[in-house]
């Protein structure tokens, strides 16, 4: 891992230990060092290195509500806003546990777009009309919910060798 | 009986958070809010058809003006109507009528 205008710049080794942690985070230092061919100790040093720069944000576990018995509906929010508040009213969504994403978009108008979880229909309008809706600068929403999932992941650095390839160039030259 | 402490109560202009949001279906805003009896009659009149029978048959009118509002006799006469089933314009003219019999009624109510 290498600093160049304040830019983290990551090698081929921080790469793979990346991918190794994308397929399972809980392996051990050591599983991963043997799968890369490298000592422990090196993946220690740029796995803290990854953490303390906010390379790897976070170690967590992906549940299937569905499985877990938390049968729940996911709608994808569309609030469109007065420009000037548009930052606010981000802000305040994402303080709502109701709320997995929220973003903000410049299409024609301003909007923020957001994914949003609720028990049932009624629990999600009563959240839309009692905490959305009432936000300063909110002009209307559009939601949508979601019926059935095809796909679902985060950026793979596993299934994206091109992706890989190119990071690898852009951070070796 | 509406005495005078109970007119200015139904007659309050309300918080913004305790308003009522008009919206076409589940999470669908359309910007129409009405944050007194007031302003919920003139909005009656204004907005779409569709979010008014959306809200009508869920009962958030009578929930509303009986909870927020604070009119039991009201909110009343607005399930009694929704006996009748009346969709479209009609739904919207029963409602406005009911709403401005009722506002004219508190409105001209002397006041101590």
């Amino acid at each position: 891992m290498k600093f160049k205008n304040n830019v983290v710049s990551l090698d081929a080794i921080d790469l793979r230990i990346l991918e190794a942690l994308q397929e399972d985070a809980r392996q051990t230092y050591t599983a991963i060092g043997e799968r890369l061919g490298i000592a422990h100790s090196t993946v220690y040093d740029r796995m803290k290195r990854m953490e303390r720069h906010g390379i790897i944000e976070k170690y967590t576990a992906v549940i299937d509500f569905e499985r877990a018995g938390a049968g729940n509906i996911t709608a994808i929010m569309t609030v469109f806003t007065d420009p000037k508040e548009s930052e606010r009213v981000a802000e305040k969504l994402c303080e709502a546990p109701e709320m997995l994403e929220v973003y903000t978009s410049l299409s024609e108008e301003l909007l923020i777009i957001a994914k949003v979880v609720a028990e049932n229909q009624e629990s999600l309008h009563e959240f839309i009309a009692s905490s959305v809706a009432p936000l300063p600068g909110v002009l209307r929403i559009r939601t949508s919910m979601i019926t059935k999932k095809f796909k679902e992941t985060q950026l793979s650095i596993a299934n994206n060798p091109e992706k890989l390839t190119f990071i690898k160039e852009r951070h070796t030259k | 009986m509406v005495n005078e402490k109970v007119r200015s109560r139904i007659l309050r202009p309300l918080a913004r958070e305790k308003a009522f949001y008009f919206f076409t279906s589940i999470g669908n805003y359309t910007g129409e809010s009405a944050a007194s009896l007031k302003e919920f009659m003139d909005k009656i009149g204004e907005v779409n058809v569709k979010s008014l029978e959306f809200h009508f048959y869920r009962g958030d009118f009578e929930k509303w003006v009986a909870e927020v509002l604070e009119d039991k006799d009201l909110a009343e006469q607005i399930r009694t109507f929704r006996d009748l089933s009346p969709v479209g314009e009609k739904l919207k003219d029963g409602l406005y009528r009911i709403l401005i019999r009722r506002y004219s009624r508190l409105k001209s109510m002397p006041q101590f």
